[in-house]
């Protein structure tokens, strides 16, 4: 039941290879695609029954997303690919790109299809050199094997892709920072609407999907919308990539059916480091709100699950706190990082987060004052919802969560200029 | 789509019709329902990043931007609901927790929109106890102050930049905290309209750099003027207290200016406090210069026009400065006339007066109509600099895709793409000529051009748009041949339908001719005065090294006259050599008066501070020197009346490019040797500007300097950094030399107004260099 989608590939020898990925049928989908010349709609329409869903955090569904361009819309059209993978907790979309390339090319290439685009850019992470080079060698290896470029596979559809070094700002994970920034552009994100789908890459039609929705679509073109929904369980289809971290003995990426206990994962990395015991995860990444080891071990990893328990899927980064974690510091890293990545733009975010820390690191180095609580408290609402991309509501979300679950750690630094943990 | 339909919103609880899809925040705004906002601006594309201008939406979960949300019908919006008072008061806190406060020491306070919304949705006590940011300020020129500390980030002044001004001067670096307003690399922000973001920044991170601590918002009284030095005639405040104009801030005139204004509009009001103002008469008495009162000056002053005049009316030439007012146009030229002389002329900078001039030349079109263009071509004008706002305005509509040639004997550093044809005097010529054959006209010139693709397209341009014209700038108006370049451009808009125009360059250049401030049938024009040197003189608001077509020839026949009475605001070398009395007048902003602009709009204004000492305003100098001379008609009490006069003057008379004259094919332009191409820049061209400190300190106040391409430099044997002497029409000046590849081939740009070439010639005409 693991490794059936995006890492598929994994049990091969040098698996990024376009002729390892040859051998399980990589690229067939695509040749029957062109050779059989489906109609794009048709291919939507089984990506939306598919029940694949946004796999960079937000959860988008994709067949959603592509259906808000028309095939037939005249003029330029785009596929970006966001690989800026900058979620603290995550990096499964790193391994796509190191170990299976082509399964991500030849479902960028499918998307193009799909919505009548002949670009396509694949925005990559600025600290990934290693897997950008290996996303290069895969494209030069498509390329010449006639799967990229003019008249793919003497179909006269021609499709072009380019890969984008980021530079290291986390706002360019966010889609329409991600454009500008490839545009040249300070990385900012837009004002949305309108929406990427109607004005995107230099104003055109553009659709911008994540590593792993994208290397997604050739297996589910290949084993159908239905094989892929029953995966995973309702309102959460498939499979997804797991990136385990944090006091646990065997960190990685796991790719398991949607709906899998937590617990399984967490026996999968292979359980808790040193035998501690479980006392928090922060289930989708650093802006997920973290969720009590005891809760989190009778939740299950699909969306609705982990929303119910009032936090998120994400992107599926996890991260496992042991009880030796004073969880004031753990806030206090977390904060530091949205301070330093608001692209400052909006004030509530540009001011808001460098005083979250403030206040945070205080209490964490025992200047903290009663009243700081009640400040945190309001200052999150204060910065949620009110920006223009999410980052705010990312900064805000952890405090909300730690003060919700831990809020007696947080008194008693205030209290004891001191930590309860340890 | 329904753009085009009506739609009802309701907005606490009041409706409001607009059209769908309207911005919410120009649908309030228009109704009086005040929003707050920082980075919202009319004129400027929407940033949505302040955040303060948040409402809550019926239906909408999350309180939505005024600023960036399009109605719809039946939206249903509350601007002071819970939510939404919650919102805007959530980010004046974040606003202002690493604002400094330093309100009493900074230039904003009194006027600020960060202190004045803070008012309404700040705490009394901030919950702020960290350290605040300070960011170091930068020097970025002479016009405008920095303190960075104070920057709310709102990127209005970085909008600007990339969408009006047209140069992108300013950026935000730096992420979250750390973004700040600068120039990335050390520079100076250079614009000519750069002083706008003084406006619109919303707090006191841009302040005017002149006016710095020198007066507070609330001591200042504010008084309507009009701007003095360009024929665009922008709506201005002038900021004065205790009788001293400390600043000037723009006056919204869709119509002209918008909401914005030149630099030079703005900071020329430092030349009215110049060390050579003049605040006493002077008269020359045995070759030394003596303070008067006005009595003794105005009798010599009488005396000495009448004694020239008795001698033949035609003997007494009367030369204008076109920046005066209507008033004190209609009033000289009255005078002039009054005592028997029509030689009477504002065309200073003029030189071939051959064949006839359209009945009343304008810009062809109100100023508003540029934003509209979608083909233009422009002769002899450097529209960026001459006239900043219609510059701006050409720009809009080349960003709407108008297509935008230029004929000068230039290369200009334009903030819009255009084709640009650079040539030698003569050479424009060609250019027009082979234009004109490209259009299908005929007639000397023409018929020898010889069209290339470039001609070819100018002139189809010309004829395919909906809407083009064809403009006459200053340097055509100062060609030698400026009567064929008018004839061949007038055959140009009459074959391809382009609407003829003329931008002059000073405030009252159209006015000047419905004041009547030109020579009669028996008058001789600006240029036969010189020429042909009278016995006397009436000069007014003009001075004879910097303010004539050719200063050495000015100079020359004002040495020679007997008498010579000047009306100005301040003395200098040439003047005190060419005057027998000087009667010191008010200058801008300080006199009541009207100035017509290009576009033939009536624009009065009042004197907003008196002038210094004893000097007057220059319309009731000539009224009683009228009453002493006995001419009758100058009983007017008020300028009002004087201007009353102007209009039954001007009554029927239309603004009226058309022509009929001949094209002749008679040359004037020099071929041989090497051409100076005396342009005028932009901060030389009137007495006031020259005396403008801060502007003389900014990057357009070049000095003077002879620019040659490096191979004219090679052919005359100089080269960068090297002095040459620089001699023209018996005149002689040393000069430094430097290479600038904007300068066409056997072509010298020696800049006229500018100190050190008073002694020269022409501004266009055969120059001899060499190595000093």
């Amino acid at each position: 039941m693991v490794n059936e989608v995006c890492f598929r590939n994994m049990d091969l020898d040098r698996s990024w290879l376009l002729e390892q990925y040859r051998s399980r049928g990589g690229y067939d989908v695509l040749a029957r695609i062109l050779q059989e010349r489906t109609p794009p709609g048709e291919i939507v329409d089984i990506v939306k029954a598919s029940g694949l869903r946004g796999r960079g955090g937000a959860g988008f569904p994709t067949g959603l997303k592509w259906s808000f361009i028309s095939h037939n819309a005249p003029g330029q059209k785009y596929v970006v690919c966001n690989s800026d993978e900058g979620e603290p907790g995550t990096f499964k979309d790193r391994d796509i790109l190191r170990y299976n390339p082509h399964q991500l090319i030849e479902g960028m290439v499918i998307a193009g299809y799909a919505i009548g685009a002949t670009v396509g850019y694949n925005y990559i992470r600025g600290e990934f050199w290693e897997p950008y080079e290996r996303f290069e060698e895969a494209l030069a290896e498509a390329r010449s094997a006639g799967f990229l470029g003019k008249d793919i596979l003497g179909s006269g559809f021609d499709f072009e892709l380019h890969s984008h070094l980021g530079a290291g700002a986390y706002i360019c994970g966010e889609e329409t920072a991600l454009l500008e920034s490839i545009e040249g552009k300070k990385g900012q994100p837009r004002y949305k609407p309108p929406f990427p789908a109607h004005f995107g890459l230099y104003g055109c039609p553009t659709i911008i999907n994540n590593t792993e929705s994208l290397a997604s679509i050739p297996v589910i073109l290949e084993k159908g919308a239905e094989w892929f929904k029953n995966l995973g369980v309702e309102n959460s289809g498939g499979a997804k990539l797991f990136s385990i971290s944090g006091n646990i003995n065997n960190p990685g990426v796991f790719e398991i059916p949607m709906g899998t206990p937590f617990s399984t994962l967490l026996e999968m990395a292979g359980g808790m480091k040193n035998g501690r015991k479980i006392k928090a995860v922060i289930p989708g990444g650093s802006s997920a709100p973290v969720i009590p080891g005891e809760q989190m071990m009778e939740l299950t990893m699909d969306y609705d699950a982990i929303a119910k328990a009032g936090s998120m899927l994400g992107s599926g980064a996890v991260i496992v706190l042991d009880d030796s974690n004073c969880m004031v510091k753990v806030l206090e890293r977390m904060s530091y990082f949205y301070h330093e990545e608001s692209c400052g733009q909006c004030t509530p975010c540009r001011e808001g987060t460098g005083w979250l820390y403030r206040v945070v690191n205080r209490i964490e180095s025992g200047r903290g004052r009663p009243e700081d609580l009640a400040l945190l408290d309001d200052m999150t609402t204060k910065i949620a919802g009110r920006t223009i991309c999410a980052l705010g509501d990312a900064a805000a979300m952890p405090v909300q969560g730690m003060l919700r679950h831990f809020r007696s750690e947080f008194e008693y630094h205030i209290e004891h200029k001191r930590c309860l943990v340890g | 789509m329904s753009d085009d339909q009506m739609v009802t919103i309701e907005v606490d609880g009041r409706e409001l019709k607009a059209k769908a899809g309207t911005l919410l925040i120009e649908v309030t705004d228009a109704a009086g329902i005040s929003i707050p906002r920082f980075c919202y601006h009319k004129k400027l594309s929407v940033a949505a990043n302040c955040r303060m201008c948040l409402v809550e939406i019926d239906k909408v979960p999350k309180p939505m931007p005024a600023c960036a949300t399009p109605i719809n019908a039946g939206m249903k919006v509350s601007t002071r609901s819970p939510l939404a008072l919650a919102a805007q008061k959530g980010t004046m806190e974040f606003l202002l927790i690493n604002h400094p406060l330093d309100c009493p020491i900074c230039d904003q306070g009194g006027e600020c929109e960060l202190q004045d919304i803070a008012l309404g949705y700040g705490r009394d006590a901030s919950r702020f106890v960290e350290g605040k940011r300070v960011v170091p300020d930068r020097d970025i020129g002479p016009l405008i102050a920095t303190d960075f500390t104070r920057c709310i980030h709102c990127t209005r002044c970085v909008r600007f930049g990339a969408e009006i001004a047209g140069v992108r001067e300013l950026g935000a670096t730096g992420r979250g905290e750390h973004m700040e307003i600068g120039t990335y690399v050390e520079g100076s922000v250079d614009s000519e309209l750069s002083g706008n973001i003084i406006d619109i920044c919303p707090v006191g991170s841009l302040t005017s750099k002149p006016f710095l601590y020198s007066a507070r918002a609330w001591e200042l009284t504010q008084v309507e003027g009009i701007g003095p030095h360009d024929s665009v005639g922008s709506n201005l405040y002038l900021h004065v207290r205790r009788n001293q104009v400390m600043r000037v801030h723009p006056r919204d005139n869709e119509e002209i200016n918008e909401c914005w204004i030149s630099d030079r509009d703005r900071f020329s009001y430092e030349g009215l406090y110049s060390d050579d103002r003049l605040s006493h008469p002077l008269i020359k008495q045995d070759g030394e210069w003596v303070a008067v009162e006005w009595e003794q000056a105005l009798e010599m002053a009488a005396k000495g026009l009448r004694s020239v005049a008795d001698t033949g009316g035609d003997q007494l030439g009367a030369l204008l400065s076109p920046a005066s007012t209507l008033e004190e146009l209609y009033l000289a030229q009255k005078l002039m006339r009054g005592l028997g002389s029509e030689s009477i002329d504002f065309r200073l900078r003029q030189v071939d007066f051959r064949g006839a001039e359209p009945a009343l030349p304008w810009l062809g079109q109100p100023i508003a109509d540029l934003d509209k263009l979608a083909a233009a071509l422009l002769v002899g004008s450097n529209i960026r600099k001459d006239h900043p706002i219609l510059g701006h305005r050409l720009r809009k509509a080349v960003m709407n895709g108008a297509q935008v040639s230029l004929i000068n004997p230039l290369n200009l550093d334009l903030n819009f793409r255009a084709t640009q044809l650079v040539s030698s005097p003569v050479g424009m010529i060609s250019d027009l000529a082979a234009i004109a054959k490209a259009a299908g006209s005929e007639g000397p010139l023409i018929d020898e051009a010889q069209p290339e693709a470039v001609h070819d397209q100018i002139a189809q341009q010309l004829k395919t748009a909906d809407y083009s014209t064809l403009l006459l700038g200053s340097m055509a108006i100062a060609h030698p041949d400026y009567s064929i370049i008018r004839s061949l451009a007038s055959r140009i808009a009459e074959k391809t339908g382009a609407r003829l125009g003329y931008l002059p360059e000073a405030a009252n250049s159209t006015g000047a001719r419905l004041a009547g401030a030109l020579p009669g049938k028996e008058g001789a024009d600006a240029w036969t005065m010189l020429v042909q040197p009278r016995k006397g003189y009436l000069l007014m608001g003009v001075e004879p090294g910097a303010d004539f077509w050719s200063p050495s020839q000015a100079t020359a026949a004002f040495e020679r006259a007997e008498f010579v009475v000047a009306l100005s605001s301040y003395r200098s070398a040439a003047l005190l050599a060419a005057a027998d009395v000087i009667l010191p007048i008010a200058g801008f902003a300080e006199t009541s008066g009207t100035y017509v602009n290009a576009g033939g709009v009536w624009q009065s204004f009042r004197g907003a501070v008196p002038p210094p000492g004893v000097a007057r305003p220059a319309w009731k100098v000539l009224r009683v020197l009228g009453n002493i001379l006995d001419i009758t008609g100058f009983d007017q009490s008020d300028s009002e009346q004087v201007l009353q006069e102007v209009k039954v003057l001007a009554d029927d008379r239309k603004l009226d490019n058309s022509s009929t004259e001949e094209l002749s094919g008679d040359l004037h332009a020099g071929v041989s040797g090497t051409q100076r191409i005396g342009d005028v820049p932009l901060y030389a061209l009137d007495p006031v500007v020259r005396r403008a400190r801060s502007l003389q300190r900014t990057r357009d106040a070049i000095t003077a300097v002879v620019r040659l391409n490096q191979s004219t430099a090679v052919a005359v044997g100089l080269a960068d950094g090297e002095s040459a002497l620089v001699e023209q029409d018996g005149g002689r000046a040393t000069l430094p030399v430097e290479i600038d590849p904007a300068v066409p081939d056997q072509c010298a740009r020696i800049p006229a107004g500018l100190a050190g070439t008073e002694s020269l010639g022409g501004q266009f005409g055969e120059v001899t260099l060499r190595k000093a």
